[in-house]
């Protein structure tokens, strides 16, 4: 019993922390899919977390900071469709450059603004989001490991954590059942086939990096404002390219996204959990390892063990008509 | 004039310095088959393009059913019930041909609806104009000839009145071809009209019944096809222009410096360009290869100087076997073979190298220019100012940057960096295209001088008039074969015409 607590302690960590994977990597999907590359996951997402945690503090309100971080997030999604579509440049270049200024800017305007080291105030109540309980779940959560897996893994997360969720078999609906996905996926892979048949590249492409933007924006607020209360400097620590690999490695597919998001989610939450203990037959093992091991898997896993993955064939080059 | 679908007046459309259509007029009649011929180049797609809204027209106006319409974009010419079939397919490869269909045309926000009414309207026209084809097959999965289907589905389920298809046979097998005709034919007699671009003469008179001719961006006749004949589209297209006359004496044919034999070359696509070519060119000599763009003379040229590999046949450079089926163009340059490549923006030049880069590209590696690790820019410079000297390039800059010489100057500093090789083999492809009337001069004139200072001398042009000027023999390329070897005196005509795949030309000729 004692082995079962403990690994649903660690699944409930692993949801925990696999959330914003999830929104950033439905958001680089929703951009990718559409051919435009998106290495500013983590700019956007960190952009929004600063945003989320310094307008909930200032207004006092969950809701305000949510929009705020959305705002800021899709302002910067339209920087970088505005440098790669219509400016037909270089989408690695403007994400990168993205990235680069979410990480300075943060940290200035929150010194300026509040003067904490780069930190926005602490969240109180009513500024941050809450957890909620399912119904029925402090009741059932004596039953033998149903109650447990209900009320302990299933129970007490954000409402954005079930939003996060929800989203997957939404976007798959989305990509696969609605015109807007059709045309999503057919920009993505043949702009030519899209342009003939009378659609616009450059508008479907802008709504593609404003669905991304939108994502990454509750991405970032669940970081600075569910998971934690106010922003730090710095709060993303590579998610946003965590949240990339996954896509890459889920082979551009919602479901997959999920699983992927939940695997390297799996693998942090054990690295926190592992620090300090020691494994059976190994011994102790260095915090440091624990801690690079996500990454080190990442890279295994995407060095060989999916296959090859083809991104969207359109992906990264602006659209030209040919002559 | 109610039978008139199609009507364009006055189409201009410049492409920086390329004039593609000059004042283009054309009517359609309602109902027909009109075939719109001309070389590769010659404007036929820009003008489709621009008649299905892919680009504007710098002036003109078109009308459909008689009716003035602006057709700013692809939109307008779907609304107006015009389809395209491109030339390179519009398809999106990974989706299924249903999706395909649908793109742009899905009746609602969500799919379930539109995906049964596409269903139902894909197995109705199936029916009406015998166009099989699964619904549920992936694009990529299809062979040309039923992806070419796909994209006729696409016109006929936006309703299309007027289909263009613009080099609908380039890709086709023989008989795929038959059967896209017969489709065309059922499409006719249903009342639509239809467009059909080709450089091939013999399926515009198997299949149209009226037929146009551009030739140069212009559009220069148009002929009922039962009143006009293969010899006459032939001359229309190929035209007549005005002969530089180049001075030069009998050659003085030596030692055999190049040797092909049963050479077949595949494309990147799988389709055989080359058709098992034999010929041999001396020292001394110029060989010119006639034929209208398209022909496998590419392909041939690629395979020859070693930068695409051949499926079959044998080689020989001066007396040594080549292995044709690898890579070494590299190799190929040391063992004396020099190469003017037939594109030279994309592969004779970077254009953001100055012109002393470009002086050296490929023979880099020479002592002359570098020891091994770093180059000796004081030896390139002196090199280049040299070959500016001597080929008269203009403006006399070595460290200008390629892009902004005239395509003529470009063209030197290609010829200046492969003539002054001093090769034993030199291939030339289309030294003339794009060059001003000064500089073909002094081009063809340096070609003969290399002639006369006994290099074998392999030369690609469409330019018949510049075969004829300049080859001591023509060989004429049609489908990837050699249908002929003339002398270079041989009537304009009878060359016109085995360059069209004309079989008997000197008896058509009479």
């Amino acid at each position: 019993m004692e082995y079962f607590d403990t690994l649903i302690v660690i699944l409930q960590s692993t949801v925990r922390v696999s959330v914003p994977l999830i929104l950033a990597a439905l958001a680089g999907l929703y951009s990718e899919r559409a051919g435009i590359f998106d290495i500013g996951l983590e700019g956007k997402m960190l952009a929004a977390a600063f945003a989320g945690g310094a307008a909930a503090s200032v207004y006092g309100s969950a809701i305000i900071g949510l929009g705020a971080a959305i705002f800021v997030s899709v302002c910067l999604a339209l920087v970088h469709g505005f440098a790669s579509i219509t400016q037909r440049g270089n989408q690695i270049v403007s994400g990168v450059a993205i990235n680069f200024i979410a990480l300075g800017a943060t940290v200035i305007l929150g010194q300026a603004w509040f003067r904490q080291g780069g930190r926005t105030p602490q969240l109180g109540e009513g500024e941050r989001f809450t957890t909620v309980e399912l119904p029925f779940a402090a009741e059932l959560a004596d039953i033998p490991i149903l109650g447990s897996i209900y009320s302990n893994l299933l129970s007490g997360h954000f409402l954005l954590t079930y939003f996060a969720f929800a989203l997957v078999p939404f976007t798959w609906w989305v990509l696969y059942r609605t015109r807007f996905g059709l045309r999503l996926r057919a920009v993505g892979e043949n702009p030519g086939a899209v342009d003939t048949a009378g659609i616009s590249v450059i508008w479907l492409r802008y709504r593609a990096v404003i669905c991304c933007g939108i994502l990454c924006g509750f991405a970032g607020a669940y970081l600075s404002m569910a998971m934690t209360a106010g922003f730090v400097k710095g709060m993303t620590a590579g998610k946003g390219f965590i949240a990339l690999a996954a896509l890459i490695f889920a082979k551009w597919k919602p479901v997959n996204v999920m699983f992927a998001c939940l695997l390297f989610g799996f693998l942090d939450a054990m690295s926190i959990r592992m620090q300090g203990n020691a494994l059976p037959l190994i011994g102790e093992v260095p915090v440091q390892f624990m801690q690079a091991l996500p990454y080190i898997l990442t890279v295994i896993l995407l060095a060989g063990f999916i296959g090859k993955a083809i991104p969207p064939r359109a992906g990264g080059v602006p659209y030209v008509k040919e002559r | 004039m109610n039978d008139i679908a199609i009507e364009l007046k006055g189409i201009d459309k410049k492409f920086g310095l390329v004039h593609a259509n000059k004042d283009i007029d054309l009517r359609v009649r309602k109902g027909t088959i009109h075939g719109i011929i001309g070389e590769n180049g010659a404007g036929k797609s820009t003008l489709m393009s621009i008649l299905y809204g892919f680009y504007q027209a710098d002036d003109g106006d078109i009308f459909i059913n008689g009716q003035k319409i602006v057709i700013k974009d692809p939109n307008v010419a779907i609304g107006a019930g015009i389809g395209m079939v491109h030339q390179h397919f519009m398809l999106v490869e990974n989706f299924t041909v249903l999706e395909n269909v649908m793109l742009g045309a899905e009746e609602s926000q969500i799919l379930t609806a539109g995906i049964t009414k596409a269903r139902q309207e894909l197995r109705r026209l199936e029916h009406e104009y015998e166009l099989e084809v699964d619904p549920d097959a992936i694009i990529e999965e299809l062979p040309v000839g039923l992806q070419q289907r796909v994209e006729i589905l696409k016109a006929l389920y936006r309703g299309a009145e007027i289909l263009i298809l613009d080099e609908p046979t380039g890709v086709l097998t023989p008989d795929e071809a038959d059967h896209l005709f017969r489709i065309l034919e059922q499409l006719k007699d249903q009342g639509k009209t239809i467009l059909l671009i080709t450089h091939k003469l013999r399926e515009i008179m198997a299949v149209t019944d009226e037929v146009s001719v551009m030739r140069r961006g212009e559009m220069v006749a148009t002929r009922t096809t039962a009143e006009t004949s293969v010899e006459e589209l032939a001359e229309l297209m190929v035209g007549r222009h005005v002969l530089l006359h180049v001075e030069k004496g009998p050659a003085a044919p030596g030692e055999v410096m190049l040797s092909v034999e049963n050479l077949t070359v595949r494309d990147s696509r799988g389709v055989d360009m080359v058709k098992n070519v034999s010929f041999q060119v001396r020292a001394g000599e110029i060989v010119g290869i006639a034929g209208v763009a398209g022909n496998g003379q590419s392909e041939l040229l690629q395979a020859v100087s070693g930068i695409r590999r051949a499926v079959s046949g044998k080689v020989w450079l001066d007396g040594e076997p080549v292995d044709v089926t690898s890579k070494d163009p590299s190799g190929l340059r040391q063992r004396g073979l020099a190469h003017v490549p037939e594109d030279r923006q994309h592969m004779g030049l970077v254009l953001k190298f100055d012109q002393s880069e470009n002086s050296i590209l490929g023979y880099h590696d020479d002592p002359k220019y570098s020891n091994g690790m770093f180059l000796d820019i004081d030896a390139i410079r002196k090199d280049a100012v040299d070959k500016i000297e001597k080929y008269d390039i203009r403006p006399p800059n070595p460290r200008l940057k390629t892009a902004n010489f005239s395509g003529g100057n470009q063209q030197k500093i290609v010829l200046a960096r492969e003539m002054e090789r001093d090769p034993k083999v030199l291939i030339i492809g289309q030294p003339t295209r794009g060059v001003d009337v000064g500089a073909i001069e002094f081009i063809h004139k340096r070609i003969i001088e290399m002639r006369d200072a006994g290099k074998a001398v392999l030369l690609v042009s469409v330019e018949l008039d510049e075969i004829r000027s300049l080859a001591d023999r023509v060989l004429v390329m049609f489908d990837g074969r050699i249908v002929g070897e003339r002398a270079p005196d041989t009537g304009e005509r009878e060359l016109g015409l085995l360059m069209a795949g004309v079989a008997d030309a000197e008896e058509a000729a009479q």
